[in-house]
């Protein structure tokens, strides 16, 4: 009876676990710049960290800078242009969102309900480590 | 005792069941655009073909929306390569000849395609009633958040955006649309353009 309850105590930290990394928005991984051109490496790497915080709009969770499609390698020719043209990460990025929404932004932004998002894989992982401390000193405390 | 578990059962896949059921009833492809009732975001493009009537503009010149104040613009985008703009080619071409005697002004953007392959797609469907345009890099299509063809952008008078059309538009949505710009603007009946 007690090891039954134990196993479900287990699988119910690890649900807790898997939802709390669920909740979490996968980043895209910067690879090194597909077909993009450029003779500054300086300028290509900060465009491509840029690129890899912006969702591609005609695929499936992958960031401009992942995705080989034409509107991605477009795409991240603005973030280059942009980036040349003296402006920041944050006022390209806040330039794609005023234009696709805060969709295109793969990391939503630490604000309103988005907290959240940040704050919930936190509480969920603390809640789940008090519930198994404190069931297993009730299992093991001597009858 | 079983009754216990499987109501703590119950009660722990609760919450997922009801996450999954709220996602069911979602389009992920659905994505509000933050453009309506915006600025629109202003463009100049080379024109590829003429179009006709009032619409009409010289190959080689451009079009800058800055130039349309005071006219309800259609901006579609469309290309050779994509499908469903032959569905609606029909009804954008029809609503540019029925809307040619009031200050409107339809453009239609080719996107990701080469300009031979869009005039010979022209040729094929029969014409095109107003000029279709070329963006360089798709700079403007970036510009309005475009994530496919079909897209059109209805522009009001004072040049924001007054709506947003996914896929094939028909010509009820036009004539809907178009009409409530023209008569809330104020240029419906208006000789003068930009009274809106």
């Amino acid at each position: 009876m007690r090891r039954r309850a134990a196993f479900f105590a287990v699988l119910a930290v690890a649900a807790l676990l898997a939802g709390a990394s669920g909740a979490q928005t996968t980043t895209g991984t910067s690879a090194p710049g597909r077909s993009s051109v450029s003779t500054d490496s300086a300028l290509e790497a900060r465009t491509s960290a840029v690129a890899a915080t912006l969702r591609c709009p005609v695929c499936q969770g992958e960031s401009i800078q992942d995705s080989p499609s034409e509107l991605a390698q477009q795409m991240r020719a603005v973030v280059r242009e942009r980036l040349r043209a003296g402006e920041s990460p944050e006022e390209i990025k806040a330039y794609f969102a005023s234009r696709y929404g805060e969709w295109i932004l793969l990391e939503p932004k630490m604000t309103g309900l988005n907290i959240v998002l940040y704050i919930l894989p936190v509480v969920l992982v603390i809640g789940g480590l008090i519930l198994v401390v404190a069931l297993v000193r009730k299992w093991t405390r001597p009858v | 005792m079983n009754w216990k578990r499987s109501i703590i059962a119950l009660l722990a896949s609760a919450p997922v069941l009801a996450l999954f059921a709220f996602g069911f009833t979602r389009n992920p492809a659905e994505i509000p655009s933050p453009l309506p009732g915006r600025p629109a975001p202003p463009f100049t493009l080379a024109v590829l073909t003429a179009g006709e009537g009032s619409h009409a503009r010289t190959p080689g010149d451009t079009i800058r929306l800055s130039e349309l104040a005071g006219k309800v613009v259609v901006v579609n985008f469309w290309a050779s390569w994509c499908l469903p703009c032959r569905t609606e080619h029909n009804a954008l071409s029809e609503a540019a000849r029925y809307y040619s005697d009031k200050p409107t002004q339809f453009i239609g953007v080719l996107y990701n395609d080469s300009p031979s392959a869009g005039v010979r797609w022209i040729g094929e469907l029969g014409g095109m009633s107003y000029p279709a345009v070329t963006d360089v890099e798709s700079r403007t299509a970036i510009d309005y958040g475009l994530y496919g063809v079909p897209e059109t952008f209805i522009i009001d008078p004072a040049g924001r955006v007054a709506h947003k059309h996914l896929g094939p538009i028909t010509g009820d949505v036009l004539r809907r649309v178009i009409d409530s710009v023209l008569v809330s603007s104020g240029v419906a009946d208006s000789v003068v353009a930009g009274a809106g």
